[in-house]
């Protein structure tokens, strides 16, 4: 059983106990425990359950690649599901449980045991659970589901906040490791603006655990020395528990730091997200360890053997008292000897190469540990937790040679270098034989927006695995960064201590010729149940490449993103298909590096934040008034004013009449509006509309209709000519900055020699239209310098004077068909403007009204709404604008496209009105349907509704609907259907319901 | 996070600050032509797996739309340059050539 | 080919499974076939299988550069659906639907179908509008969806957060046969029935020409050598432009990067596929218990099969403030895949200018989804000169001004 041992623990602090719970059992572990450490000093070795079969896992890591012991952790709105006990630093009050197991983790009622998983290969669910049909989606789904997942889901609304952070240096170095150390020390030197983050709280890497030292000193002392001096450069920042989760293109980096995990009482956001803009980058991300695939390697208790040490030296925890250690290098030797040191049993190293003469073996038989040769493991005993070991000769097929009992396995088939990073962004890998892993290719980096590299390893992520190396090479590659910035650096490291070591053989599996039995119990990826049994099978079955063996299998596809498993399952593979293992290739990196938080990928944008919102100068009125807003573009337009009372559609019907009847306002803000001005102006005007507006007088409006160079209507609106050089362009509300930015790309790239300029200025005025019959006496008794009459200022006129003492732009122009004038005043005024207008208008029951009254009163009088009966497939031609599409222009941007085949079909369909026979309201989004099925069996159509509405004004139900020949077809009835197959009848009439003759609008 | 050089500005771009604008060079058919460049003008694009001349706009910073020689596979930026050019201009060309000999400009 | 049954699994688990055969067969190419499909996705895989299926044309070759299933079938976010707008498009995904619905039956293959519904969120009065036309369309197109209430839709998601401040849920377009299914097992089940019928499904060959004679094709040049044919589908999302190329035409696709993530596994919590549209995001739980979540496409030109940050950024904060307890979940992985976007947005399945070849392409965000409807009809058009299912994705719409606008309805996300 493992254990708090009584002495040691290098990042522990013993004086200061910290309770926790696991599974609702109250423990207590040390300040600077993790929570794994802690629980393994508790004797809790059983951590959770696999993915597939439910098998018991035991923390195998003490890091970031711990594929096994993943908690739920804390309650409420703060839980958080799959949090890796490696990484998890324990605090006071942490709640922890196991997942993936009913009804408890030590019995699980989902475990597959070792006579039933034969029945469950890779790729099983492929070729059952087909029949009955609908038994996939009802029985077997479910089942699978529900077995599958690993952590609950959370239920609350997160209670943290998270943020985003923007950096921008010259150099990023990740890994604050000691070559990672070195390198920011070096590169520091330059002046350079450097960044240095480390994914744990600690410095220093795995040299203070190997026992290195440097410059004669131990490695502690050098790493604390090195961060001081780190700490005192100006232009060096250093983050530790931040990991760089990817590397994307053009130095862009991001970086994950978890502020609070630690001490949730602190205040502030949780996690913070850096946005890294580096012009050079230096991995200095390590190695990891692989396991060795023998049978029972995935048992609680057998654990890598770097992860043994690290739960030693740095926490005090001993695994067990007896431990074996198995390895093909002699690294793992530090591990016994670190054991030993600590006064545990290390039974026997099973080293599976045939001679070991390298300085830590001579220690460790030196310190009377029986070192076993060309040895292997057979199988480990145990079913919750390792018993014992049975070997065998590494060259056999599993004949056991001696059994051992222990309650630990130490395992090291040599060190992968962390690539991740080097790789996000294109760059690319070389096999190195001699180590058995991948490391970066030099020669083919990751490239920058320069074409040049941008990203330099370092360390063992370059596949320098001694101390001294890593300095070194640490320091070169801020040298070699530094030259690359244009700076000058001089190389210098500090001297370190390497043993001399016997060089590793890469052992793939054990014993080498095992057969299939064993091979169905040599675990790969522990978390998602591959076996090497299952690699072979998709190599057996013609799942080749290693993308399909990845799929086939779901290797390397837990959480941990194959950190651990997958060189072995390359290698694997590629023994199965009698090739070498670099011509097999590695599947994709791809960020994150680790799982980084949701929420910190959001950052501060939730709720009311979520996305900036355009307010009107009128906007805090609409909310006083209890407004239901809708959302239009970034905006939020009232959609009506619902009295106490009334529903919605009782005030949209208020709104109306006592519009028509009295006086209505509309906050009109939204409205987009862009000076175009220049002495090209007009010629300009012209291309962008369809009709003529170069010939329109000072003084006048005229409607216009803007096409894409497609043909098809974008925008339409209100042009006034301000002056011979200056047009003001009105715009749909939210089609201000499209209908911009069309302008700008016209005159910017295509007439650039026309002398014309734009600016939107949708947001400088407030305006709002002031409609109905008593509109002009309205504004007569606010006072007024201007001739508000129909003579002096007559519909389609505009006049600049005062109202009420504000300056205004007044615009006689209607969209209801009403007497209306739109009105613009500076936008710090237009809160005092629309005030004045309501006080002075309160003798006409003066009315604010909304979006649907609008769009009720335009349907009443036939005018198209941009949106209804325009949907990026309508052109002008279809909806009667004929009159608004000049015969005389040679040129507008649309004309080309409209005469295409299709544009000028006959049978296209057209706009018209519509009347329902009964009275009522056709449904929004209808088909007028014709007889008979088209070639692929569908109904067939002859048009569709664009705008339906119940008129107040005519109290019955009115559209606006596209039809086929419909202007030809005046009077006839035809049917449009409902979703539940029904039909409404309705007649074709002109568009116009209300005042065809524009009596009302012309007073 | 592409980063593009503004020549209008000289800011150094993120891409969030640029709005992209498809493929440069267009010419423009209007009235009077023929179906055929009336469609390759709206429609038909080079799309080169290489290098590709394309429109920017600098739309969060300066507003003015500029071109880039960019290499869609390795994302590399030989050359932005001004909007009003109606081809690529020599010293791009020059850029372009110095890194890859062997390209040679598509019709 | 021996049947996979439960039975099989059995009598397998006796031997260690060491009897299982190849699911596909790694020939040497033959000198000529009566058709070329080039590219092994699941568009040209399911060409090839009803080429075979409805034909009887079997003497084919599916030529791939890669591995087959390598590119955007086993890259999507796996979701099917045929709510669409327009008749054209909706014809074609419903009948890819509709095969879908049959497909583990028809191949021997389990794809995992999942009808589990989706739903398209309203959050916009326009949006409203626009899905009520959908449903309407639908309605006579004979593809079953509904309009539901917010209610409804709470009740369907229980997740969803109906009443955020800046876009409230106001309905939703629903289709209850809607899904997914298990995207490699898609192409690896089509590729194993072709393999049966006795086709050759040639892998890490690359098509480096297309051999012409008097304006139709003869055959095409690849990395193992001439190989010919009078029928040549070209069906290589991504790298359709370098493919017309070969034969010497254009094509109006522009190849971007769309990009997609998933989250670390977690216990069933939502049961169907959710689209928001206005805020740019969609999400569906796989069987595995990842969050499978999608977003936009950039912008830009690129083949990089990797997109830009902000992209992701953009589509979880969508997705957060839509399903606020995705907050403490945990990003896994993210990926992009190259996609052609054609100057409509919907798809190209048509003959060339080129006597003899035939192209499918296009499919932007949306492919998956059209597999098997997609090679249903396309296989009928390389057949027979013609198909209903394809006749309105020509390439001759784009000179008439005959668009197929889906964008009209539903936004952006396919």
């Amino acid at each position: 059983m493992s254990t708090r041992l009584s002495s040691g623990g290098r990042l522990i602090d013993r004086s200061a106990a910290r309770d926790f719970t696991f599974n609702g059992k109250r423990l207590t572990g040390y300040a600077g425990d993790t929570l794994a450490s802690a629980l393994l000093a508790n004797g809790q070795t059983l951590m959770g359950r696999s993915f597939k079969y439910h098998r018991p896992r035991g923390v195998v890591a003490s890091g970031a690649e711990e594929p096994n012991a993943l908690m739920g952790i804390g309650k409420g709105s703060r839980f958080e599901p799959n949090q890796r006990a490696t990484t998890t630093e324990l605090f006071d009050g942490l709640e922890a449980e196991s997942q993936n197991h009913w009804p408890s983790l030590e019995f699980d009622v989902g475990a597959v045991n070792n006579s039933l998983y034969k029945f469950f290969p890779a790729g099983f669910y492929y070729k059952t659970f087909m029949f009955p049909r609908p038994a996939w989606k009802h029985l077997f789904e479910p089942i699978v589901r529900h077995s599958a997942g690993l952590g609950k889901a959370p239920k609350d609304r997160d209670a943290d906040r998270y943020e985003h952070f923007y950096a921008f240096v010259d150099v990023m170095i990740v890994g604050g490791g000691i070559a990672g150390l070195q390198a920011a020390l070096t590169a520091g030197a330059t002046g350079a603006r450097v960044l240095l983050v480390e994914q744990t709280a600690h410095w220093g890497g795995r040299a203070p655990v190997d026992g290195v030292e440097i410059d004669g000193q131990p490695a502690d002392q050098w790493i604390k020395n090195a961060l001081q001096t780190l700490e005192g450069m100006d232009n060096v920042r250093v983050r530790s528990r931040t990991m760089a989760s990817g590397v994307y293109d053009h130095g862009y980096v991001l970086a994950y730091e978890r502020l609070t995990d630690h001490a949730p009482e602190m205040d502030g956001p949780r996690h913070r997200l850096w946005r890294i803009r580096a012009k050079q980058v230096i991995t200095a991300t390590g190695a990891l360890e692989r396991p060795l695939s023998f049978a029972g390697n995935d048992i609680p208790g057998v654990m890598l053997a770097s992860a043994v040490r690290d739960y030693v030296v740095n926490w005090g925890v001993s695994p067990g008292d007896r431990t074996v250690v198995v390895t093909n290098n002699d690294d793992a030797y530090r591990t016994a000897l670190a054991l030993h040191g600590a006064g545990l049993a290390v039974p026997a190293i099973v080293d599976a190469r045939a001679t070991v003469t390298g300085d830590l073996a001579e220690a460790a038989r030196a310190a009377g540990i029986r070192v076993l040769t060309g040895t292997g493991i057979a199988s480990v005993k145990g079913k919750k937790a390792v018993t014992g070991v049975t070997l065998c000769a590494q060259a056999g097929e599993g004949a056991v040679t001696e059994e051992i009992a222990c309650e630990a396995v130490a395992m090291s088939g040599g060190w992968s270098p962390v690539v991740h990073l080097w790789s996000h962004c294109g760059g690319k890998l070389t096999w190195d034989a001699e180590q058995a892993c991948f490391r970066p290719d030099h020669d083919r980096a990751p490239t920058s927006h320069d074409g040049k590299p941008f990203v330099t390893a370092a360390g063992a992520a370059d596949g320098v695995l001694g101390s001294a190396d890593a300095l070194a090479s640490g320091s070169n590659a801020a040298v070699a960064v530094a030259q690359a910035l244009g700076l000058s650096a001089t190389a210098s490291a500090p001297s370190a201590n390497d043993p001399h070591e016997t060089p590793l053989e890469p052992v793939w599996i054990m014993p080498q010729g095992a057969g299939p039995a064993k091979r169905m119990k040599m675990w790969l990826d522990y978390q998602n149940d591959v076996k090497v049994s299952d690699v072979r099978l998709a190599a057996q079955e013609g799942y080749e490449s290693v993308e399909h063996t990845k799929r086939y299998t779901t290797l390397g596809m837990a959480t941990d993103q194959g950190k651990l498993s997958n060189i072995n399952g390359l290698a694997t593979l590629a023994s199965a298909l009698n090739d070498e293992i670099p011509n097999v290739g590695t599947t994709t990196f791809r960020p994150p590096y680790t799982p980084i938080s949701m929420g910190a990928i959001a950052g501060e944008a939730r709720g009311d934040v979520f996305q900036p919102l355009r307010r009107t100068p009128m906007h805090a009125w609409h909310e006083e008034q209890g407004a239901y807003m809708e959302p239009v573009g970034h905006w939020r337009r009232p959609y009506c004013y619902p009295k106490a009372g009334e529903t919605h559609e009782q005030a949209v019907h208020r709104e109306v009449l006592a519009t028509r009847n009295s006086l209505g306002l509309l906050d009109a803000s939204t409205l987009g509006k862009i000076i175009v001005k220049g002495p090209d102006a007009g010629r300009f005007m012209d291309m962008l509309y369809t009709n003529m507006m170069s010939t329109l007088k000072p003084g006048k409006c005229r409607y216009g209709l803007m096409c894409n160079e497609n043909g098809f209507l974008m925008d339409d609106g209100v042009v006034a000519r301000i002056d011979e050089d200056t047009f003001l362009v009105h715009t749909t509300s939210g089609g201000a900055e499209h209908t911009h930015a069309h302008m700008e790309d016209w005159l910017q790239c295509e007439w650039w020699d026309w002398k014309v300029h734009t600016v939107n200025v949708t947001e400088q005025y407030a305006q709002v239209a002031v409609v109905g019959p008593n509109a002009r006496k309205l504004l007569e008794k606010l006072g007024t310098d201007m001739d508000l009459s129909a003579e002096a200022l007559p519909f389609m006129g505009w006049a600049e004077g005062k109202i009420g003492g504000f300056n205004t732009r007044v615009f006689r122009i209607s969209f209801s068909g009403e007497l209306s004038f739109e009105i613009a005043v500076p936008a710090s005024q237009g809160r005092a403007f629309w005030d004045a207008l309501h006080a002075a208008g309160a003798e006409w029951n003066a009315t604010a009204y909304g979006t649907e009254a609008l769009h009720i009163m335009r349907a009443e009088k036939g005018f198209i709404m941009i949106g209804d009966e325009t949907d990026g497939t309508v052109i002008p031609q279809d909806l009667g604008l004929g009159w608004a599409i000049s015969k005389k222009k040679e040129d507008y941007l649309g004309k080309r496209a409209q005469e295409r085949s299709h544009m000028t079909d006959p049978t296209r369909w057209k706009l018209v009105g519509l009347e329902t026979v009964d009275g009522s309201v056709i449904p929004d989004g209808s088909y007028a349907v014709a007889s008979g099925t088209n070639a692929n069996g569908q109904g067939n159509t002859q048009g569709r509704i664009t705008s339906t509405y119940h008129s107040p004004t005519l109290g019955k139900g009115i559209a606006m609907g596209l039809v086929l020949n419909g202007p030809d077809r005046m009077g006839e009835v035809i049917e449009f259907n409902k979703v539940d197959g029904t039909t409404v009848p309705a007649k074709i009439v002109n568009p116009v319901f209300y005042d065809p003759d524009g009596e009302k609008q012309n007073v | 996070m592409l980063i593009l050089e503004c020549p209008c500005c000289g800011v150094m771009a993120d891409e969030t600050e640029l709005a992209p604008g498809g493929e440069a060079h267009l010419k423009r058919y209007g009235p009077g032509s023929s179906d055929e460049d009336f469609e390759g003008y709206l429609f038909h694009r080079v799309n080169p797996k290489g290098v590709h001349f394309e429109r920017w706009r600098h739309a969060n910073g300066c507003g003015k739309w500029f071109l880039a020689a960019r290499c869609t596979n390795t994302l590399e930026v030989f050359a932005t340059y001004s909007a009003q050019t109606p081809e690529p201009p020599q010293h791009v060309i020059d850029a372009i050539r110095a890194k890859r000999p062997d390209w040679s400009i598509e019709a | 080919m021996r049947r996979y049954s439960a039975f099989a699994i059995a009598r397998e688990a006796a031997r260690y499974h060491q009897g299982w055969e190849r699911a596909w067969a790694s020939p040497e190419p033959k000198k000529s076939y009566d058709a070329i499909i080039v590219g092994a996705g699941g568009h040209g895989l399911a060409t090839a299988f009803y080429l075979g299926k409805n034909f009887g044309i079997t003497n084919v070759a599916v030529i791939e550069k890669g591995w087959l299933g390598g590119g955007n079938t086993g890259r999507n976010t796996t979701i099917i659906r045929s709510n669409y707008l327009q008749d054209a498009s909706a014809a074609i995904y419903e009948k890819a639907r509709g095969l879908y619905e049959t497909m583990s039956q028809d191949l021997n293959y389990n794809v995992m179908f999942s009808p589990r519904g989706v739903i398209m969120l309203a959050q916009t009065h326009h949006e409203v509008r626009g899905y009520q036309r959908t449903a309407h369309a639908n309605a006579l197109q004979g593809v079953k969806t509904e309009f539901i209430s917010p209610q409804r839709v709470k009740e369907i998601v229980p997740i969803i957060n109906l009443d955020g401040p800046r876009y409230p849920v106001l309905g939703g377009l629903w289709q209850a046969r809607g899904g997914t299914a298990r995207h490699d097992a898609v192409a690896w089940g089509y590729a194993r029935a072709c393999s049966d019928m006795g086709m050759d499904i040639i892998q890490k060959t690359e098509v480096t020409g297309v051999r012409k004679e008097n304006g139709a094709v003869v055959g095409v040049e690849t990395s193992r050598g001439f190989i010919g044919t009078k029928k040549l589908g070209i069906v290589v999302a991504g790298h359709s432009g370098v493919l017309a190329d070969m034969a010497g035409f254009r094509l109006p696709i522009e190849s971007v990067a769309l990009q997609a993530l998933v989250s670390e596994p977690i216990k069933p919590c939502m049961d169907c596929v959710v689209m928001a549209n206005t805020v740019h995001g969609y999400m569906s739980q796989s069987d595995k218990g990842e969050m499978v979540i999608g977003g936009g496409a950039d912008g830009y030109n690129n083949y990089t099969q990797r997109g830009s940050f902000h992209h992701i950024e953009e589509t979880v904060r969508a997705l957060v403030e839509t399903f606020p307890m995705i907050s403490r979940l945990k990003q896994l992985r993210q990926w992009g895949g190259i996609v052609d976007m054609t100057g409509d947005r919907s798809p190209i399945l048509s003959k060339t200018p080129v006597e003899g070849v035939f192209i499918n392409c296009g499919w932007g965000t949306g492919g998956f989804k059209a597999i098997p409807g997609s090679g249903w009809g396309f296989a009928e058009l390389m057949a027979r000169g013609y198909s209903p299912l394809t006749a309105e994705f020509g390439l001759n719409r784009f000179k008439e001004g005959r668009f197929i606008d889906e964008s009209v309805a539903a936004g952006v996300a396919h």
